[in-house]
């Protein structure tokens, strides 16, 4: 999206992004639009993605991520933009002229076809003899350690074998790019902690690019060294894990990754590190890292993620600190959740990791206790919409 | 619902024996000594030595299989074809019509369609000169054109049922649709190819309405000659060739059953070790 | 991309886009030829005058194809009308009857349990491979004024009435009572297996949940059943109705010949008085007052559920 101006973030996290160069970059999305009749999946997405990522689209369903994978599929042709691959224009070629794989989310394996069939089916359009051809599967067949199983038709394995039996079939002519439509969404949780390691682990032997689209955000987050949050057909952010969670550009960003407390304010001042910002629900100005493009006296939306919140009894004499009352405490073992009650009635939700070993009655914070809750300026985020 | 449906299973009963008894006593009555049909004259299986004497019988019996093997061999070829157009080419001139042809034969009552096609066969052999004569010929192509249509509908619901995403894999590593079609689409769906030439075949052997009308001199069915002769009335030898029918149908039936079960029965204990090795 | 540069153009034009042409070309070329050409032909027939030469019909006139002797006839003799009523009327009988005894029986099968299952639908399927003439001979054996069954019956009927009224045998064949029974016993199978296809695919927690919620199980099969399987319903009401209505085979064996149903009328015409302009009008006419409207009703039935599927949403 480039209708949304970049906010000037940490020096660390800059370089963890995007390497800009003057070279183009490995894929490019450039305005990709896509209707369906008067719905539009897909809205004006530019996106470039460098050799060698793992890239997540992310998002609820319906929100075009699904639609994007299959225009660089091949499977829809877009209603507007072009898409390049390796500097390629791909925007016009059929699937199976692309050097593009995709992994199912049914993982679609061939029914009638033993595992190692279904492994060296995309090879038989690749000019190579039979021993290259077998020797390829044999390697692919190990890389998903599968070797065992290789005479087995889909039916007679597990989920978890087939799902690994796609990634090799996907793997096996070499793509430039893997897409994977939601790869482990078919496993068990158990099984899909584990899977996504091994995936990592996989990409990292093969180097090939992949993007996933998945609609679980923590398996972005560990899985991919960026991610897209899309939002009706837009892409609502780009960036790191850290970026998104930490720098959120938008309610909806914010909003959909973890949970989120956001309160309706407006700019007081503006210095250089902080910005003060009157909220009415706090009854009171506070202070928050200063952001880019923000002007004085603007309304804006002040967020604040539950961890970065600090719970006491007693006054903490800081900047940033208001006063409520615990209506609700959940205990989770590690961490508990607070939900506070501010005088003007708006619940604000506060994470507290347990890191002592504490009895029944030692809490920090009861039931109808008053609290202070406070948080550093820096942990304030500050936006626009 | 753990009351017992005494209801249902009242009338499960009921209309099984009505299925049934009209068939077993025609079996019983096939063994029956007297001449005439319906009153027992003690057991005799003559009826069975003079129809296996009967060579006009078998004759028919041959022709009407070498029809039904002809008609749905065609059938299954034309009808398979039509299912695939109408399930996976979604745009084509003409798609609404083609659409129309194949679901009207299978409503059509066939007084209408054996008239309809006997004038065209005659006005053929009138103005183009073949078929010149009717028999084998104008009956395989009639049969070819109204069972084809049952073909297309198994075809065709099985394409629609099938996801999709086996197709586009196939596509995606590297294959081209026709290549797609030969190597994933028509590989999954030959159980319903196979069913659909099954179907055609028995409505071939089956058939009277149309044969009746389309078939000529020298060109005796099966069912044209046990037409011919239940007209008349109620004969015993009739009785058993149907028993006979009723037995190799049976049969047939039973043994598809049987090996169906053992190849569930397969799937399930793959199933069961699969999930074991995953252990 | 990959292909062998050996190809022959056929090879390589069949593989992009000839493929495709010939898969809808040959079974659509079929069906012109072998289908709608001959019912061009019965259209057209409809309208010629019957000669007696050979083949019997001529095209005469100024306007020949708006020649309708025949349909007038069709109207006038009351002949066309009663065999059209009594075709109807069969069909309509039969194809309730089916529905009755159908009913009960696919829900029952889709209440016992899952070996039992297979086989009893085996055995509704087993008639319907078995010769479909045979079946309607079975019911001559029967029926026959001598056989078993008749004397059953008549002997159930005779301790049912006074003496005075006592019958040697009840007269069955060739009647429409006759017919009627014989397209039961034919046509079932083709209510039962549709209706079983439907209330297979029912959510059976429904009717526990309308049990839950205080229905009595007569209520919920009024309630919840019933409402569900009007699909199954019509489905199973259409394939017994329409070759009900047009069937030749049963009337023919079994049916009364002073009260003929329609296909005889056809037949009968085409064949004995060589007829083809009558047969053809009389043909025509049933497709119009029959077969087009359900054709019609379902081509629309089902777009509207094609419409209410796709307007189910795109995923993204």
């Amino acid at each position: 999206m480039t209708d949304i101006p970049a906010i000037t973030i940490d020096a660390d996290l800059q370089s963890a992004s995007v390497k800009k160069s003057a070279e183009p970059s490995f894929i490019r999305i450039e305005g990709v639009t896509k209707k369906f009749g008067s719905f539009t999946a897909v809205n004006s997405v530019t996106l470039e993605i460098e050799k060698g990522e793992i890239f997540s689209l992310l998002g609820g369903s319906g929100c075009g991520k699904t639609t994007l994978l299959r225009m660089l599929a091949g499977f829809e042709e877009p209603t507007a933009g072009r898409i390049y691959i390796d500097g390629q224009d791909m925007t016009d070629l059929p699937p199976y002229e692309r050097p593009v794989n995709m992994m199912f989310q049914s993982y679609a394996l061939f029914p009638h076809m033993t595992v190692a069939k279904n492994i060296a089916y995309g090879l038989k359009h690749e000019r190579m003899t039979a021993a290259q051809r077998d020797d390829r599967v044999r390697n692919m067949l190990d890389l998903v350690q599968l070797t065992d199983f290789a005479a087995r038709k889909p039916h007679q394995i597990s989920g978890g074998q087939r799902q690994r039996v796609a990634l090799a079939r996907a793997l096996a002519r070499q793509p430039k790019l893997l897409l994977l439509d939601e790869p482990l969404a078919a496993l068990d949780k158990k099984l899909r902690e584990h899977t996504q390691f091994e995936l990592m682990d996989i990409q990292d032997k093969t180097g090939t690019t992949f993007i996933v689209v998945t609609h679980d955000q923590e398996e972005a987050m560990t899985l991919s060294s960026r991610l897209a949050v899309m939002d009706k057909g837009r892409i609502m952010q780009i960036g790191t894990a850290t970026s998104v969670y930490e720098y959120p550009q938008s309610r909806f960003v914010a909003g959909f990754i973890g949970s989120i407390n956001i309160f309706d304010g407006k700019v007081v001042s503006i210095g250089d590190t902080t910005t003060r910002v009157h909220v009415p629900e706090f009854g009171g100005d506070i202070e928050a890292r200063s952001v880019e493009g923000i002007e004085d006296g603007a309304q804006i939306s002040l967020a604040i993620r539950p961890e970065k919140l600090t719970i006491s009894r007693t006054n903490p004499q800081s900047a940033n600190s208001i006063r409520g009352i615990v209506r609700d405490l959940a205990y989770f073992g590690k961490d508990s959740l607070y939900r506070v009650a501010l005088p003007s009635g708006h619940i604000v939700s506060v994470n507290s990791v347990n890191a002592r070993r504490i009895g029944e009655n030692e809490r920090v914070a009861d039931w109808e206790d008053e609290v202070w809750l406070s948080f550093d300026p820096n942990s304030a985020i500050l936006l626009k919409d | 619902m753990n009351r017992r449906p005494v209801f249902l299973i009242t009338m499960l009963c009921f209309g099984f024996a009505f299925f049934y008894i009209p068939i077993l006593s025609m079996m019983v009555y096939s063994f029956n000594g007297s001449r005439l049909a319906t009153v027992w004259g003690g057991f005799s299986t003559k009826w069975y030595i003079s129809l296996f004497s009967n060579k006009q019988v078998l004759a028919a019996a041959i022709l009407s299989i070498k029809i039904a093997v002809v008609s749905a061999t065609m059938a299954t070829i034309l009808g398979t074809m039509a299912g695939i157009a109408l399930a996976r080419f979604k745009k084509f001139r003409g798609r609404t019509l083609f659409s129309g042809l194949v679901t009207a034969p299978l409503v059509m009552p066939e007084v209408i369609t054996g008239i309809a096609s006997l004038m065209l066969f005659i006005l053929m052999a009138e103005y183009l000169g073949w078929p010149s004569k009717r028999g084998f010929t104008t009956v395989t192509l009639a049969h070819i054109t109204f069972s084809m249509v049952f073909v297309t509908t198994i075809v065709h619901s099985r394409l629609v049922q099938a996801d999709d995403d086996i197709e586009e894999a196939a596509m995606d590593l590297g294959s081209r649709p026709w290549q797609v079609m030969k190597d994933i689409t028509l590989p999954v769906i030959s159980p319903a190819i196979l069913s659909g030439w099954l179907l055609a075949f028995t409505i071939s052997l089956d058939d009277v309405v149309i044969t009746n009308f389309t078939t000529g001199p020298g060109a005796t069915t099966l069912p044209i000659l046990i037409w011919s002769k239940v007209k008349l009335g109620v004969t015993p030898d009739i009785n058993a060739l149907a028993t006979i029918t009723v037995l190799i149908v049976g049969i047939g039936v039973a043994i598809a059953g049987w090996l169906l079960n053992r190849a569930e029965r397969r799937r399930e204990l793959d199933a069961q070790l699969a999930y074991r090795d995953n252990k | 991309m990959n292909e062998p540069h050996h190809d022959s153009r056929f090879q390589r034009w069949f593989n992009r886009r000839g493929w495709i042409k010939i898969t809808i070309a040959t079974p659509y070329v079929w069906l012109i030829l072998f289908f709608l050409l001959p019912f061009a032909i019965v259209l057209a027939m409809s309208f010629a005058t019957r000669t007696p030469t050979a083949p019997p019909f001529s095209f005469g006139g100024d306007y020949p194809l708006l020649n309708t002797r025949t349909y007038h006839r069709l109207v006038e003799d009351s002949l066309y009308i009663r065999a059209y009523l009594t075709s109807i009327f069969n069909a309509v009988i039969a194809t309730l009857m089916c529905l009755l005894i159908g009913y009960p029986m696919a829900l029952g099968l889709t209440r016992v349990s899952k070996s039992w299952r297979n086989i009893l639908l085996m055995l509704v399927i087993l008639p319907f491979w078995t010769s479909f003439l045979l079946r309607v001979y079975a019911w001559m054996g029967l029926m026959g004024t001598n056989s078993w069954f008749n004397k059953l019956i008549t002997s159930g009927y005779n301790y049912l009435v006074p003496a005075e009224d006592a019958l040697r045998y009840i007269p069955m064949m060739n009647t429409n009572f006759a017919v009627v029974l014989v397209t039961v016993y034919s046509y079932l199978p083709f209510m039962i297996l549709p209706l079983f296809a439907n209330l297979e695919k029912l959510d059976f927690t429904l009717n526990e949940a309308a049990m839950d919620l205080g229905s009595r199980p007569s209520r919920v099969f009024l309630d919840v059943t019933l409402p569900q399987s009007v699909p199954g319903i019509i489905a199973g009401s259409m394939l017994v109705f329409i070759p009900a209505s047009g069937e030749l085979i049963i009337p023919s064996l079994v049916g009364s010949s002073s009260r003929p149903m329609i296909g005889r009328v056809i037949s009968d015409e085409f064949a004995s008085a060589r007829d083809w302009p009558m047969a053809s009008a009389v043909a025509v006419a049933l497709l119009l007052l029959l077969v087009v409207p359900l054709m019609v009703y379902t081509y629309f039935d089902g777009k509207a559920h094609e419409k209410i599927k796709s307007s189910g949403g795109a995923d993204a």
